[in-house]
């Protein structure tokens, strides 16, 4: 007889999860200062990472995560949107230089430092525009407990194997709130680890011969091979250039280096139901209240699917086939410009798709079912 | 691989530039201090100092404008290597960009050397004023001359902590004063004093070097402070954030059939946010899911304080309260704060102190003395008042969910058990 083990519920928030889970998976330092609605972080960081320092500033924080990754760490940081906006030169540089980090952005209602405890959804476009030259920044997004988990993990072992920066992408609401919770369900991590180049001929820190590959890691500092890390337009050596058919070629695989491998990092739950002509979509803590509002609509005999994107940037082209499906889609985001929308579909959604939005507070289940019904 | 630090290469630098002869002098003093090429990380600002990488046998890491030093940083404390040497190669403007940068290092005591080539302007970029251009030097954009003082790098970094610093004219054999630097152990500053070729000495025509900076206030020299700690080493933390979490399992029972929405509101200071976590706990143990949040204004000490909390029997999804269940209000901070919600609802309980005015609401209204226990513990008194009078959650799960601790010992609970046998 198969006997149900007794609940072990904890009361836990998420930003534990988030902090526990990157560790886990090979996260070895945490550069950070003080920004609500991310201190949770910071806070567990402080007890769980083998290594933290308090930078005195976001500039500060992204140039010595890079510097730590130079050396071999795996560094994350934490923060709101005033912060990431200052970071974003030195998350170009790291891009550039292709150093594995994790950045988790935690959103809270702007413009500027708009209200600190307060929720919002209003930092997409610039996560997508976050990388000159519109190359794209992976951003993965959390849309449960369960992601807080799986996703943290999965945004460091992403980073180090495509030796990019990863934006791990949640809001005040998700981090900030405790829930009964029992972790004895989270599935294991396993470590992972920087693939490492040990040839005996000399090193080049950006050759790869595949146009869409990831060069292999050799940390500055080593006692074999010179390594040459370039923040500017650079040959497969790091060396300078300007605009020559290497270096551009090298500018090239960091775009094609994301894009070819989003497959392999494409998170998503899709709940559809047979004969539904609506499917709603959202993500992070719109989540939430869409999975109650498609539970209620269908207990009421409405057919409805559902789908909650989690990788963000780049768009997975399997969004738009699932999409397509449907006679009406309804994007819900707590903003009030549809920038999920924007994000799949550019300035002008089609006729097909409906945003619902709010500003300054969550959108409730009941708001989804009327917009649904509508 | 050649013991040299710079490689055969010539150096990229403009006729009568200071940047050759202090490259040179840099890889003179490296050699004479044992570093091998691979021992040594050059980091490197922008600027025309910055276009050395390709003349260097070293590790060499290219950055941003003004965050070179910062970069070093992150690599001296990834490094933890004392037998590598960590050194910046930067320009007055990049020091002016990154002032912090190089401030916060020295107060690290990072084992680190920074180059400031200062050549008193922005040279790659023009020929601009930077932060450390003397008063009255004329560049391309302070053609009457710079009517700002310039900052004292070296006064800087030693105040900000830095080991030693050194001032030096970057025209001559600085290999000495290069070599103590790099031989010190934590953050060293060595300021190489110069005039850029192609934007200083055709607008200062006929003005030297040295009358310069001795104009300027700013004497060659060396400054020292006695050795002392870099970074500590980081305690091997790692403490798992899941083993200390103290799992509550079901024991008790509870009478709430659907998801409730429970706002709970009162003063800073009067315990609302550890009734509010007794009350999500007892409901944990008696098999309930739930989700709490607090809010409370930025000077945490003193207005409101309020909690949010979701009880159900089934797994929560949606965690927002708008339009709750019920309010428990045990002070008029917690009245205020709410007012405009209470009045505005048509349906719920509200559970209000008797001290305090009750509001024009639809609501039932529960009137009680919560406060009499003691201002502190209203509102934990309150939540055992709730689970009590509505009769969804047995008072011994409150019991048992305020633990058994020092933080419990000090909790009024015969007072609380008085109290409810008198209801």
């Amino acid at each position: 007889m198969h006997v149900e083990p007794t609940p072990q519920p904890t009361l836990i928030d998420a930003s534990r999860l988030v902090i526990e889970a990157m560790a886990r998976a090979g996260a070895d330092a945490f550069i950070g200062y003080p920004i609500t609605p991310a201190n949770h972080l910071y806070r567990y960081a402080s007890e769980r990472m083998p290594m933290m320092m308090p930078a005195p500033d976001e500039i500060t924080t992204v140039q010595w995560m890079t510097g730590l990754g130079i050396t071999g760490k795996i560094p994350v940081t934490a923060t709101s949107f005033p912060g990431y906006a200052l970071m974003v030169e030195s998350i170009n540089m790291a891009f550039m230089m292709e150093i594995p980090m994790v950045i988790v952005l935690v959103q809270r209602l702007g413009p500027a430092t708009g209200t600190a405890t307060c929720g919002a959804q209003g930092d997409l476009l610039l996560l997508r525009g976050t990388i000159s030259g519109g190359h794209p920044l992976p951003v993965l997004a959390t849309s449960s407990f369960a992601d807080a988990w799986t996703l943290s993990a999965e945004a460091v072992k992403l980073a180090v194997r495509l030796r990019t920066p990863v934006v791990l992408l949640t809001t005040k609401e998700e981090m900030m709130t405790a829930k009964s919770y029992d972790v004895s369900t989270l599935p294991p991590i396993t470590p992972t680890a920087l693939d490492t180049y040990g040839g005996d001929a000399p090193y080049c820190t950006y050759a790869v011969d595949d146009p869409h590959g990831v060069p292999r890691f050799l940390p500055a500092g080593n006692d074999r091979h010179q390594v040459r890390y370039n923040a500017s337009t650079h040959d497969p050596c790091g060396l300078l250039q300007h605009t020559s058919p290497a270096a551009m070629a090298n500018t090239r695989r960091l775009e094609n280096k994301i894009r070819h491998n989003l497959a392999s990092f494409t998170f998503y739950d899709y709940d559809p139901q047979q004969g539904a002509a609506t499917l709603v979509v959202a993500q992070g803590i719109c989540a939430a209240a869409a999975k109650d509002a498609v539970m209620a609509l269908r207990l009421g005999n409405k057919a409805v699917s559902l789908l909650i994107p989690k990788t963000l940037v780049p768009v997975a082209p399997v969004y738009f086939e699932m999409m397509a499906a449907y006679e009406r889609v309804v994007i819900v985001e707590e903003n009030i410009n549809g920038q999920l929308a924007e994000l799949f579909f550019g300035a002008q959604p089609p006729a097909q798709v409906r945003t619902l939005g709010a500003l300054g507070r969550m959108i409730t289940p009941a708001e989804i079912i009327a917009e649904v019904e509508a | 691989m050649s013991h040299a630090i710079l490689n055969d290469l010539p150096l990229p630098y403009c006729k009568g530039c200071s940047h050759t002869p202090i490259a040179k002098n840099t890889a003179k003093a490296l050699e004479a201090c044992g570093f091998r090429p691979l021992d040594v990380i050059s980091v490197s600002d922008i600027g025309c100092h910055g276009i050395i990488d390709k003349c260097l046998n070293t590790h060499t890491v290219h950055g941003l404008h003004g965050r070179a030093t910062a970069l070093a940083a992150g690599v001296s404390m990834g490094l933890a290597r004392p037998e590598k040497k960590v050194i910046v190669f930067i320009g007055d403007g990049g020091a002016t960009i990154g002032l912090q940068h190089i401030l916060e290092a020295a107060r690290l005591n990072l084992d680190m050397t920074v180059l400031v080539h200062n050549n008193m302007l922005y040279g790659m970029t023009g020929g601009q004023t930077s932060g450390l251009t003397p008063e009255g030097f004329c560049t391309t954009t302070s053609a009457e001359g710079n009517p700002y003082a310039p900052y004292d790098i070296c006064a800087l970094a030693l105040s900000a902590g830095a080991t030693f610093v050194a001032r030096v004219m970057g025209n001559t054999d600085t290999s000495a004063d290069l070599v103590e630097a790099f031989r010190t152990k934590g953050f060293s500053l060595v300021e190489l004093m110069e005039i850029c070729p192609s934007y200083g000495v055709s607008r200062n025509p006929g003005r030297k070097l040295s009358t310069i900076i001795e104009e300027a206030g700013r004497p060659l020299g060396r400054w020292h402070r006695p050795p002392r700690q870099g970074l500590p080493e980081q305690a091997e933390k790692c403490t798992d954030l899941l083993a200390s979490l103290e799992a509550v399992p079901p024991r008790f029972s509870h009478a709430i059939s659907h998801q409730i929405a429970l706002i709970l509101s009162g003063s800073a200071g009067e315990g609302v946010q550890l009734a509010s976590t007794v009350l999500a706990r007892a409901a944990m143990a008696s098999g309930c899911h739930v989700t709490q949040k607090g809010s409370y204004p930025v000077t945490v000490g003193v207005g409101f304080s309020t909690a949010e909390i979701n009880l159900s029997p089934r797994f929560i999804h949606f965690h927002g309260i708008l339009d709750p269940d019920y309010v428990i209000i045990s002070s008029q901070d917690g009245l205020d704060h709410n007012l405009a919600r209470i009045q505005s609802m048509q349906r719920g309980v509200l559970f209000i102190d008797t001290s305090l005015p009750v509001p024009d609401t639809e609501m039932e209204i529960v009137r009680h003395d919560f406060r009499g226990i003691g201002a502190r513990n209203a509102s934990l008194f309150a939540v055992f008042f709730f689970a009590h009078h509505t009769g969804l959650l047995d008072t011994g799960a409150l019991f048992a969910a305020l633990g058994q601790g020092k933080a419990a010992a000090k909790l009024p609970v015969d007072k609380i058990r008085e109290a409810l046998d008198r209801l």
